[in-house]
């Protein structure tokens, strides 16, 4: 079982994001950046897919700066076999990044290509079905569960109001959702480990985006809260409010 | 004449809710750069039926593709589809929901046609002839604006942001031939429905979402209560620590790990509003937020808070929104 893992390195869920001053990008000033936390179950399902075929690889890949080599590093460490840095600098749109992702995948013998469902950063939620389409392999996104059983995976998609079951012969493209598994966390051993594992290191340069950022701002500010008070003596005065003034109810 | 085209979604053969926000959108976006909105409809027998009504919404020409196989959403043959409206029609812009079809088709078509995409668009606006769009990043934390640098511009749009307006369009109907010629590489072999034949948390216009504070799965009833008084549009939402817990399913989770969510209303029924819960829901139209913690970080974000014990407070405002109601 060869299993390609594209992971990616994103500022933790629990950073605060500020943006720079010229607002074209956030400030990563004192932002701790971790594993894309999907990327995890995808990493998680693959090792589990080597471990259950008692045999296997499982490559990870990034593409990114010099930093994201510590992204390779963790999933090294959790049990990947080999990392690859795909080096370039600066913002790309989602099919900038599939396509520069499928350039190195279609170089390279495999079964199974994983991904996180969706980068927690720029939160696009593009590039598994898109490097699907730019290698013409079969994909489900979104995947909660997954079995395989003689070449052939089943899936089952998270959609609206219930799952969608979804069947494809290998070689092809899952993007795991959360539920999927339980990712293990390095072991000491592992930590030690991946420090001889192999990690290429290749500059690519990537194909000319379609969007272009004009800027980045905070949220749109929340209206200011109101405490309407304590208990359940409060309670019809909440539902008043609601009716009248915010006309919700 | 330009076309935006609209992706206008179907299940079993009938229109999806968020089918009527794409059109809309469509027909606003059309209408402010001088272009025609063209819906393309894909799915089962009777689609072409259900379709007819998007002309209500602004649909000047309707296109259809039904046919046997396309009951449950087929991505190669879905994308094939498409590709081939968009060679014809040339559009300015390309428009689906942000759903989970709509993203999966929106992502692949991008690639098929070499374009870029824009995902989970909060707003657009209309620059030099072009669509800019305004996108949430980080979970919600920054926004981003962003503009095409070639077109059609493909844009999926948050379900419950766009709102739906009637502007009555020409609506001819043209069916298009389904080519029975492609075999799918990938299989879509069935659905499984959630346990309660419910509304998604993502796309219904009201949430009432519980967390720990609920103490355990049994005290459901007292959200249930409260979403059957709110009526039609409301549903159950969930926090990450019930979902770990094995108290809610999943599909019910708000957040960053969960779904990102834009009703209209949101009630927060003991969550202490983590930061990757706001993440999913900061975006809602009016947030009330119920709490014994007057610290708690949910009263930072809502428009309504009380302070108090839920098991309290929770039977008196069900009592109280079924009464204002009138049900
Ligand atoms: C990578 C990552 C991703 C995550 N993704 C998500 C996500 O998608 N969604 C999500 O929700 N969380 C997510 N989390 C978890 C998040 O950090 C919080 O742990 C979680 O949201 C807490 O859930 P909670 O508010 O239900 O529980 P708690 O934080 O325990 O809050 C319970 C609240 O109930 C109140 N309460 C208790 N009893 C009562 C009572 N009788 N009456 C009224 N109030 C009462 C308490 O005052 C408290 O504020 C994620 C965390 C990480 C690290
Ligand atoms: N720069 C990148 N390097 C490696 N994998 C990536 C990169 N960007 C996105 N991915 C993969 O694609 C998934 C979805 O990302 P996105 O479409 O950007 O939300 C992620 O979870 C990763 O598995």
């Amino acid at each position: 079982m060869r299993s390609i893992v594209c992971v990616k390195r994103v500022p933790d869920s629990e950073a605060r994001v500020r943006i720079a001053g010229d607002g074209s990008a956030i400030d990563s000033s004192g932002v701790k950046y971790v594993m894309n936390p999907y990327d995890e179950f995808a990493l998680e399902q693959a090792l589990q897919l080597k471990e259950a075929a008692g045999e296997g690889t499982v490559t990870a890949i990034t593409l990114g700066s010099d930093e994201a080599k510590e992204t390779l590093r963790s999933a090294l460490a959790m049990g990947a076999d080999e990392g690859v840095l795909l080096r370039s600098d600066g913002s790309m749109d989602g099919l900038v990044v599939a396509r520069a992702l499928a350039d190195e995948i279609s170089q390279r013998e495999f079964d199974l290509v994983l991904f996180g469902k969706q980068a927690i950063d720029d939160d696009n939620m593009q590039v598994p079905a898109m490097v699907a389409q730019l290698l013409s392999l079969p994909c489900a996104t979104v995947v909660v569960d997954m079995t395989l059983d003689s070449g052939t995976v089943t899936a089952k998609r998270e959609v609206e109001g219930g799952h969608e079951i979804v069947e494809f012969e290998l070689p092809g493209v899952i993007a795991a959702q959360k539920g999927l598994n339980e990712p293990r966390y390095p072991s000491l051993k592992g930590i030690m480990a991946a420090k001889r594992k192999p990690l290429e290191e290749k500059d690519v340069t990537v194909s000319e985006p379609g969007l272009e950022l004009l800027g980045l701002a905070p949220p749109p500010a929340r209206p200011e809260p109101q405490i309407v008070g304590e208990g359940p003596e409060v309670v019809p005065e909440l539902v008043r409010r609601l009716r009248e003034e915010a006309k919700v109810l | 004449m330009a076309t935006i085209l609209a992706f206008a979604e179907t299940r079993d053969g009938a229109l999806r809710p968020v089918a009527a926000e794409v059109v809309s959108a469509a027909r606003s976006l059309a209408d402010e750069v001088g272009a025609q909105v063209v819906a393309l409809v894909v799915g089962g027998p009777g689609t072409a039926d259900a379709a007819s009504d998007l002309a209500r919404l602004g649909a000047d020409r309707i296109l259809v593709a039904e046919a046997e196989s396309l009951s449950v959403y087929q991505p190669d043959l879905a994308v094939e589809i498409l590709a081939g409206v968009v060679g014809d029609s040339d559009p300015t812009a390309v428009l689906f929901a942000a759903s989970a079809q709509g993203k999966d088709l929106s992502a692949r078509a991008a690639a098929h046609l070499g374009l870029a995409l824009a995902s989970e668009v909060t707003d657009i606006e209309v620059a030099d002839g072009t669509p800019v769009v305004t996108r949430p990043m980080y979970g919600g934390k920054a926004y981003g604006r962003f503009r095409f640098l070639g077109a059609p511009a493909l844009i999926s749009i948050r379900p419950n942001v766009f709102s739906v307006s009637e502007s009555p369009g020409e609506g001819s109907v043209e069916t298009l031939p389904v080519s029975e010629a492609t075999v799918p590489r990938t299989r879509v072999v069935g659905m499984e429905a959630a346990a309660r034949a419910a509304l998604d948390v993502r796309e219904a216009p009201m949430v009432v979402a519980g967390g720990r504070g609920l103490q355990d799965a049994d005290n459901w009833g007292l959200l249930e209560d409260l979403v059957a008084a709110l009526g039609d549009g409301a549903t159950l939402g969930a926090s990450r620590a019930v979902v770990d817990a094995g108290w809610r399913p999943h599909s019910e989770q708000v957040g960053q790990t969960g779904k990102v969510v834009s009703p209209n209303l949101y009630f927060a029924v003991g969550i202490s509003g983590a930061i990757q819960h706001l993440a999913g829901m900061r975006t809602a139209g009016v947030i009330v937020a119920v709490n014994k913690d007057p610290e708690a970080p949910i009263f930072g974000v809502a428009n309504y808070g009380v302070v108090g014990d839920l098991f309290e407070i929770l039977p008196v405002l069900t009592e109280e929104v079924r009464v204002a109601r009138g049900a």
